[in-house]
């Protein structure tokens, strides 16, 4: 491997101390022995046992969780069938003008995508609660699933789903076998994606939110208006935890797929 | 009468439905256009295929062949005239609907799937049994030879074992119609030679009308029925390979297909039999045409170079002669191909086959030879 000149090496350290330190504080400061969150107390792991025996949090994050594995799932379904059409779908009429707004929620401000859910929700069920963050959270992660799966279906060789409809295959029954198993690992990091947007999200979900239905995030945040406590240092290091995880294992999903496929080629000629 | 031992080989039983009026054909191409964009790829084309049909496409890159394939497997549509098959008007049918499978060009193999479930795919669409997918499966497994390969992925085996699998899978279904998109083109000469004639008897056996594209004359020669030569979108001419050979209707085919002398010059027609002035001061050269030719139009004639003779003296039983020089002599083993320039100035190949030894050979570089040939040889073509 090439050495790094200093100057890269520089620039290299700068920028990612920049995205790291403030994680890496909030990580070490999840472990201090202390009540007071400035001053080091020592090193010690009661606060993720508190944090475990507080019933207002365990509910919150148990609220998030069923969020996000149905946003995700919600929206991996419906994010994939939109990159599909877009994708498959040839020239229909009004296609450019699908393809443009499918993609709008990704630059919209969150507030004004938190408000406006907000107000149709209010018009449409009158009351808010888990169904609404989960519907506001699938309407923007999609956007993101069907970005994701769009760009795979690309490079996808469209003679192989010619070949299942030559050999008998319906339209979906093309789709369920031939296209959806080679796709599978981009449907998988988009449902990834979107599992760890909505974990993330604070602003869409307190637009929408109701009673009986507060995610961590909000939980969090209106926590920490009360002051910062070490509980909320080791709360969120734990969602640091599942965050980088989720990630993670998406980028490693396609990036082994690509290997395992360069590695096959090579031994195939 | 005696019986001949091979019926097809009797003038009653030869196999052409085209010479046949009432004969009805499977496919029916009406003034097909396909246009892509501004770009015409297929261009008012009108032919029938019949049933048992061994139908071989030829022509160069880009001339059309696999859009004219694309329309008879459902894939894409044609831009003006209709398509029928049986009859009946398929270019509303989708590809799945259609008794119609076509090996492609670029295999398209599922990579998700293994050889056998490759082979398999189209039979399970087809609602039969477990054992009778196995049964029907491991047949085409032990017909392309791909025993061996029956758990492999299609990255994991070669090029032409992947070109077999996707044969395999195309024949599985035992469709009515097959199209072959260049079937052949990756294996070795003689697992070529022997899945032609593995494709010959299938086609025997099963009655399947095959449609096969091809870059390889010999090959569409070997196995075809009929030949087509295409060019820019246009059939420009169908026939059998005998006929293609032997009478091609063109310049275009005539140099297309095989080696050819073409040799350009005007008519004088007397009868049916024409002269050829071809150089000033050179004898003409005398050829029997069937064909209407104007007296004194530019014609060109072509000659294969198998029919033109080699010797020291002009042979006095054919009708032309002329002498030359050799320029160059490419020995190819069986024959030999003699360059052979004639005062004119035109370069003549002709070809011999080698009965002799090199060493005890007639004629070496800058040999004065005569050439020869009958008035039959070669034909007349006025385009
Ligand atoms: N989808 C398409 N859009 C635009 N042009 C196309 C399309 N498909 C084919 N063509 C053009 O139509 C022409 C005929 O293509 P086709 O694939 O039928 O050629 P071919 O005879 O099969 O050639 P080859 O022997 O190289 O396979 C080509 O010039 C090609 O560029
Ligand atoms: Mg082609």
């Amino acid at each position: 491997m090439k050495k790094l000149s200093w100057f890269n090496l520089t620039t290299l350290t700068l920028g990612f101390a920049f995205l790291y330190i403030p994680m890496i504080v909030l990580i070490v400061y999840s472990f201090n022995g202390g009540r007071l969150v400035t001053v080091w107390a020592g090193f010690s792991t009661k606060w993720y046992g508190t944090l475990f025996h507080n019933e207002a949090f365990l509910d919150a994050a148990w609220v998030t969780i069923r969020v996000a594995v149905a946003t995700a799932t919600l929206a991996t379904i419906l994010g994939t069938l939109a990159g599909y059409v877009l994708v498959r779908g040839g020239r229909f009429w009004g296609r450019t003008l699908f393809s443009g707004m499918a993609y709008a929620p990704l630059v919209m401000p969150d507030v004004i995508l938190g408000l406006s859910l907000l107000l149709l929700f209010k018009v449409m069920f009158g009351s808010m609660g888990m169904t609404t963050i989960i519907l506001a959270h699938t309407t923007f992660a999609m956007c993101y699933v069907s970005v994701v799966v769009s760009s795979r279906l690309l490079s996808f060789d469209k003679s192989l789903e010619e070949a299942a409809s030559d050999l008998g295959a319906t339209p979906f029954d093309t789709f369920m076998s031939v296209t959806l198993p080679i796709i599978f690992p981009a449907v998988l990091s988009g449902w990834l994606l979107a599992f760890t947007l909505s974990l993330d999200d604070l602003v869409i979900a307190s637009f929408v939110t109701g009673p009986g239905a507060t995610t961590l995030p909000i939980k969090i945040y209106s926590a920490v208006r009360l002051g910062v406590s070490p509980e909320i240092n080791a709360l969120s290091t734990i969602m640091i935890g599942i965050v980088t995880v989720g990630v993670l294992t998406a980028s490693l999903i396609n990036k082994r797929k690509v290997v395992q496929r360069l590695k096959d080629e090579k031994t195939a000629n | 009468m005696a019986q001949s031992p091979r019926p097809s080989s009797s003038p009653t039983n030869v196999f052409a439905p085209w010479n046949d009026p009432n004969a009805k054909p499977l496919i029916q191409f009406k003034n097909v256009t396909k246009r892509f964009g501004d770009f015409t790829a297929v261009d008012d084309l009108t032919i029938d295929i019949y049933e048992r049909e061994f139908f071989a496409l030829l022509g160069p890159s880009g001339c059309g062949k696999t859009t004219l394939m694309r329309m008879l497997a459902g894939f894409e549509s044609p831009t003006e005239g209709s398509i029928l098959l049986g009859g009946q008007d398929i270019v509303p049918v989708p590809p799945n609907k259609r008794p119609v499978n076509m090996m492609f060009q670029s295999y398209a193999l599922f990579p998700h799937l293994t050889v056998w479930d490759n082979i398999a795919f189209g039979l399970r669409r087809d609602g039969l049994g477990k054992d009778a997918i196995n049964d029907r499966v491991k047949e085409m497994l032990r017909l392309t030879r791909l025993d061996k390969f029956a758990k492999r992925k299609p990255h994991q085996i070669s090029g032409g074992q992947r070109q077999r699998v996707a044969l395999a899978r195309s024949l599985a279904k035992a469709p009515k119609l097959l199209l072959l998109d260049e079937p052949l083109g990756a294996l070795d000469k003689k697992l070529r030679n022997e899945t032609q004639f593995e494709l010959m008897d299938i086609q025997e056996k099963t009655g399947t009308t095959f449609v096969i594209v091809t870059h390889d004359q010999e090959e569409a020669m070997t196995v075809a029925s009929r030949v087509a030569v295409m060019d820019h979108g246009k059939m420009v001419q169908v026939d059998t390979p005998a006929g293609i050979y032997e009478a091609p209707n063109s310049v275009y085919v005539a140099d297309f297909i095989g080696d050819v002398n073409l040799i350009e010059g005007n008519a004088k027609v007397d009868g049916n039999t024409v002269s050829i002035h071809f150089a000033e001061g050179a004898a003409p050269i005398t050829a029997v045409c069937e064909r209407p030719i104007a007296d004194g139009q530019r014609v060109s004639y072509a000659i294969r170079p198998e029919k033109i003779s080699v010797n020291r003296e002009p042979l006095d039983d054919r009708a032309n002669h002329v002498k030359g020089k050799i320029e160059d002599i490419g020995y190819l083993g069986n024959v030999s191909t003699y360059h052979v320039r004639l005062p004119s100035g035109e370069l003549v190949s002709a070809l011999m086959t080698n009965s002799r030894r090199l060493a005890r050979r007639d004629f070496t570089w800058e040999d004065e030879v005569w050439l020869s040939w009958t008035d039959t040889a070669g034909v007349v073509l006025t385009e």
